[in-house]
């Protein structure tokens, strides 16, 4: 990336993040909502950057770190709003009449926090390590991680008792203390998910500037080539992956902050794909162009699924067909190529 | 006496029951320029990719430095100082040349160190020195996927000689190159003099005559014969094999 287009990015981003400081005032409570779950989103959609654009592994299982985070967060303010000592209303009904051990320590708010960040974090990069140290990577990494989504799903729809199975963890009324529906508390959480986008933003474009992000390139560009010259690629892949794990953790609790409810339905194979879609039409080489898919592509979705439908699947099937054809790069592609063409000033 | 920097003591590299190298040995002194040629299938490529650890020998030892290699894990013998450039141009191709030139001349290379700037002076000090070496000053700042065929196996040369190794392999370097590309790559490796030692593996007579350095002969992963590019002309069972009367 040139010097001059660097500047222009960072004053993008930094004009972005004024419009969207001002949205609370533009928009509707409902919009602003969505608009906070979309952002949500973006975060994780900046770790497909990191692992798909500058690594090249494709992961077709971020839903599953989602999943972590989403459930840790929802799991705590399921605790919070009991009694001491009492189990949720699902629990109940499944006949549980104790926690399960895993649940226990979600009580305290502070490691629902920890283990938002660090459960995806650690699982992602044991895996990671695991499959990258035996050097199995593309399609069979993809095939993998989808295998790990549908297991993941299938896992927390089964166990019921556990994990309020097929309709997932809902009806959230306070966390850290506060009351959750209060008014104003809307926008104090959509400006939250703001900052941690912002900081993540920049956080990563340092990293990816870095010249760990120059060897995660070069070892996208020739994994051999960078071995032979004395690199161990393995730890670099498995800690870009836990990264980009982290932050999808990260994305899932706010979602789930947002949204007021997790389900299996979020976690699985078919939104693991949705995902990375939003990063393919965004731009997969991009972080503005991946908060940017994932922002307008989940508004197109909330619009089309409520005019027509059943059309929503046909219509994001084609536009990855269009972009993977047309655009490889993605919308963010096309505004780089046409910046370039531009002369420099004089 | 000054022991070998590079002894292949009888490795044999079997891919079922075909042996790609059958009991093969060679000894290449410090400082010395050594090119192996040999037909098709002689087992020439796979003699480097056991050296830097890329396939293993079923028997046999490799000694660096009178350390046996045979199993080490590949950046570890890196480490050690071998070093090798691939057949095919293997640089990394949407980093500039800088970037290429730089990696290679990174000095510690455990993951964690990449965010260490401690060394960075140096580094930049000798990917200068290797630009001006492999002829790519003015090409610096170009994504290497853009270089031409003979600039991208020079930046390749150079990659190898930045991480400061004592043995370079270099697999056919003149490969897809016209005759004053051909050329100057020897010259290039004359440069080189007794600073490092160099093991080329090449089968275009007029480059090797260029290098004028001792030969070996490989023959379907068998130890042939070993001399001056004279001697090697000279011998009949090397011209029966180039001929095709191998029986």
């Amino acid at each position: 990336m040139s010097a001059g287009l660097k500047t222009s990015s960072t004053i993008f981003a930094a004009l972005l993040t004024c419009l969207a400081a001002a949205a609370p005032l533009a928009l509707s409570a409902y919009d602003l909502n969505l608009l906070a779950r979309f952002m949500s989103f973006a975060l994780l959609a900046m770790g497909i950057v990191l692992i798909w654009g500058y690594c090249g592994i494709l992961s077709l299982g971020q839903g599953v770190f989602f999943g972590l985070g989403a459930y840790a967060i929802a799991m705590h303010m399921k605790l919070a709003a009991l009694p001491q000592g009492s189990v949720p209303d699902f629990m109940m009904w499944s006949g549980r009449e104790s926690l399960p051990w895993w649940w226990a320590p979600l009580e305290s708010g502070l490691v629902a926090v920890i283990a938002v960040f660090v459960v995806p974090a650690v699982f992602a990069g044991l895996f990671a390590f695991l499959v990258f140290s035996r050097r199995v990577g593309g399609t069979y990494f993809a095939l993998i991680t989808q295998a790990l989504a549908l297991a993941f799903a299938t896992l927390l729809v089964s166990r019921q008792g556990a994990t309020g199975g097929f309709n997932g963890l809902t009806n959230f009324s306070t966390l850290f203390g506060m009351d959750i529906n209060a008014s104003g508390r809307d926008v104090q959480l959509y400006l939250v998910t703001l900052a941690l986008l912002v900081l993540t933003y920049f956080g990563l474009t340092m990293l990816l500037n870095s010249r760990f992000g120059l060897l995660l390139r070069a070892s996208r560009d020739g994994e051999n080539r960078v071995r032979f010259l004395g690199f161990n690629p393995t730890p670099l892949k498995v800690a870009a992956f836990a990264i980009a794990g982290m932050l999808a953790g990260l994305s899932g609790a706010l979602f789930t902050v947002h949204a007021g409810n997790i389900s299996p339905a979020m976690v699985g194979v078919v939104p693991s794909i949705e995902m990375v879609i939003w990063v393919a039409v965004g731009g997969r080489y991009s972080l503005i162009g991946a908060i940017a898919g994932a922002i307008f592509l989940n508004f197109a979705r909330d619009w089309i699924s409520s005019a027509f439908p059943t059309l929503w699947l046909y219509f994001i099937g084609a536009l990855f067909i269009l972009t993977v054809t047309l655009l490889p790069s993605g919308l963010a592609g096309l505004v780089t190529q046409n910046l370039r063409k531009t002369p420099a000033a004089p | 006496m000054t022991q070998p920097l590079l002894r292949v003591a009888g490795i044999t590299v079997a891919y079922g029951v075909f042996k790609a190298l059958d009991d093969f040995s060679l000894t290449v002194e410090q400082g010395e320029t050594r090119v192996v040629i040999g037909p098709n299938g002689a087992g020439k490529s796979t003699l480097c990719d056991a050296i830097i650890g890329r396939v293993r020998p079923v028997s046999g030892h490799i000694y660096f430095d009178d350390k046996d290699v045979i199993r080490m894990p590949e950046q570890d013998i890196v480490t050690l100082g071998i070093c090798r450039k691939f057949q095919t141009p293997g640089v990394l191709q949407s980093l500039t040349v800088w970037d290429n030139l730089a990696l290679a001349a990174q000095g510690d290379k455990r993951w964690w160190r990449t965010f260490s700037r401690a060394e960075r002076a140096q580094e930049e000090e000798r990917v200068r020195a290797i630009l001006e070496q492999v002829r790519l000053a003015d090409r610096s700042s170009a994504a290497a996927g853009l270089l031409s065929h003979g600039e991208k196996q020079w930046l390749e040369i150079g990659m190898v000689l930045a991480t400061g190794a004592q043995l370079i392999l270099l697999d056919e370097p003149t490969a897809g190159m016209g005759p004053r590309e051909t050329e100057k790559t020897a010259d290039l490796i004359h440069g080189l003099g007794n600073s490092r030692t160099v093991l080329v593996i090449d089968h275009d007579m007029t480059f090797v005559e260029q290098l004028a350095s001792k030969v070996t002969v490989m023959h379907q992963g068998k130890f042939l014969a070993e001399g001056s590019v004279a001697d090697v002309r000279s011998n009949a069972d090397v011209a029966s094999v180039y001929l095709g009367h191998s029986g």
